[in-house]
């Protein structure tokens, strides 16, 4: 066979070029707008309908990859370097501003001091960040360490006329400064919470000052916990409650979970409730069961009472329906035996 | 069976949502109801299963087990803003995609909650109480509007009822023309009603399709 010529390699060469060129390029009647800060395109001319309506989805994939080529153009028309075997190129500042993802964020509200200072129309005036020493002789910061007229720092302080001469000064100095930094840090801290929306917590009652019905119940709740197993063994006094809300968290099912499960136990909630005998409550039942015991027990014993007060001549103690009760007579052999014995004791503590 | 023309309009409202279901949910697309959901919607624990069937059956008996087992679909109970709705799984798995305070009613409401925790049957519920119901009172056309503002239904409106009912059994209300109108519960037995006062009361009311018009803001 025949090499082929000369030529004929070079049409097929342009050939060739010609197609790798149609791919890259598009035309287009109208630029593009271009914002490679953002790597952004806007496509001003009006899609067509016509194409649309025949092609559909197909037209507006090749519309997109068009755009999408001509974006891409774009950036290689920006000065590319080579970093580590990778192509790179630095994107121009964006064009477009986007607006912020957040909203912005929510201004401070003014502390108790602020709104005060609002109120009454108080401005702050601006002083300088040194102060002549005049100890010193020289200019130093007004505040912090190492500063102007430092008044914790004097050698010598006065003893007032009214203080007492054996109290210490200095020391006096000290403590007050030290509660105006607490006070200060309490103020912070309350400003803090005010702005998060929550009262200032109450401050701790001190020992032994009355406190409320309500109060006394929490510190008992806390007091039960605040044993090694957290409460866990501490047996409640008799006729006492349980304290509510610190209950377990209720658990409910999934909204979509076992849908065969759920309905299997409505089925047999319905079984339940459908059948006629009606269900042994063991504890209900035994209680029932005590009950009507006591209520017996009660009432034969009014029974005998009254049987005493009717053949009440034969009572020793004087008259009336629980004189009966005391008196030996044909009553339970019980009844008698504690009725002599109570009448003797009784007796005994008059004299 | 759908019982009243008031209850199927409240349906035909709700289609106008481009979903192909008999009974979809509504929402409020734009509003902000401030603190009515605070908690999300989800299966009856045992206790509300409990006082739901055990209100229902005072109805329809033992043909709950119809609503909860049905050929059809698989259907549920879940409770939503204390009320409980009875729905599809296909609506609620489509419910689940709309947020919880915008979510008003979703397939059926049959009935709320009270805050200490007792079941109150709505007149939405009517649809499922008319074809199981065991027991029916028939109204005369005289007395039906009466009962359609909420009154109970006394002798002289009382046209048939359902032989052996006893007293205090749940009763569905029906017009003569066996339109259903709404529940109640009897006061007098079947054979105590046949010597009977006119003015003497036969029914108390409960729930009548006119609160469709009265309570038109609380229905869901």
């Amino acid at each position: 066979m025949a090499t082929p010529g000369v030529e004929e390699l070079l049409a097929r060469a342009e050939q060739e070029e010609a197609l790798s060129l149609r791919q890259i390029t598009v035309h287009k009647e109208l630029d593009l707008e271009y914002d490679l800060g953002n790597l952004l395109a806007m496509d001003p001319n009006p899609p067509e309908a016509s194409e649309f309506r025949r092609h559909g989805g197909d037209y507006l994939r090749a519309l997109a990859r068009g755009n999408t080529q001509l974006l891409i153009n774009q950036l290689w028309q920006v000065p590319s370097e080579r970093v580590e075997e990778t192509v790179v190129v630095r994107l121009p500042e964006a064009n477009l501003r986007l607006p912020r993802e957040k909203p912005p964020p929510r201004a401070r509200p003014p502390t108790r001091w602020e709104q005060f200072a609002k109120l009454k129309g108080i401005r702050k005036r601006k002083k300088s960040n040194i102060a002549w020493d005049e100890a010193q002789g020289e200019w130093r910061r007004r505040w912090g360490y190492k500063r102007a007229n430092d008044p914790t720092k004097k050698w010598l302080i006065e003893v007032p006329a009214t203080a007492d001469p054996n109290e210490d000064q200095f020391a006096k100095l000290l403590q007050a400064k030290k509660e105006r930094v607490a006070k200060n840090e309490l103020q912070r801290l309350r400003n803090i919470a005010r702005s998060q929306g929550r009262e200032p917590p109450a401050p701790v009652p001190p020992p032994g000052a009355p406190r409320s019905r309500a109060q006394l119940g929490k510190e008992l709740q806390v007091t039960r916990r605040s044993t090694a197993s957290v409460g866990r063994f501490q047996a409640l006094l008799p006729r006492e409650k349980e304290p509510r809300g610190v209950g377990k968290k209720r658990r409910f099912q999934p909204l979509l979970g076992d849908m065969a499960a759920e309905k299997q136990r409505q089925l047999e909630l319905l079984g339940a409730l459908n059948r006629k005998e009606p269900r042994l409550d063991v504890t209900r039942a035994a209680n029932k069961q005590l009950r009507e015991d006591e209520q017996e027990a009660a009432r034969s014993k009014k029974r005998r009472g009254a049987g005493r007060a009717g053949t009440g001549k034969k009572g020793k103690g004087p008259g009336g329906a629980r004189a009966g009760k005391k008196g030996k007579g044909p009553g339970g052999i019980r009844a008698g035996k504690k009725g002599k014995g109570r009448t003797g004791k009784r007796n005994k503590q008059e004299h | 069976m759908l019982s009243s023309s008031t209850s199927t309009a409240a349906i035909l409202d709700a289609s106008r949502l481009p979903l192909p279901l008999s009974r979809p949910f509504l929402f409020r697309p734009g509003a902000s109801s401030a603190c009515l959901a605070e908690r999300r919607m989800r299966p009856l624990t045992e206790e509300e299963t409990r006082a739901l069937f055990e209100r229902l059956s005072k109805y329809i008996g033992e043909n709950i087990k119809l609503l909860v087992d049905r050929p059809d679909g698989t259907y549920c109970f879940r409770l939503h803003n204390e009320r409980v709705y009875y729905v599809s799984e296909k609506i609620l798995k489509l419910a689940t995609s709309i947020a919880r305070e915008k979510l008003v009613s979703l397939g059926t409401c049959f009935g709320k909650f009270t805050k200490s925790q007792k079941f109150r049957l709505h007149i939405t519920a009517l649809d499922y109480l008319a074809p199981y119901a065991k027991y029916k009172i028939w109204v005369k056309p005289g007395a039906e509007q009466s009962f359609l503002y909420g009154n109970h239904v006394l002798k002289s409106g009382l046209g048939r009822i359902t032989e052996n009912t006893n007293q205090y059994q749940g009763v569905v209300v029906y017009s003569m023309s066996d339109i259903p109108l709404g529940f109640g519960v009897a006061a007098k037995s079947t054979q105590e009603c046949r010597k009977l006062d006119p003015m003497a009361i036969v029914v108390f009311h409960q729930a009548d399709i006119g609160e469709y018009v009265r309570h038109e803001e609380t229905l869901t």
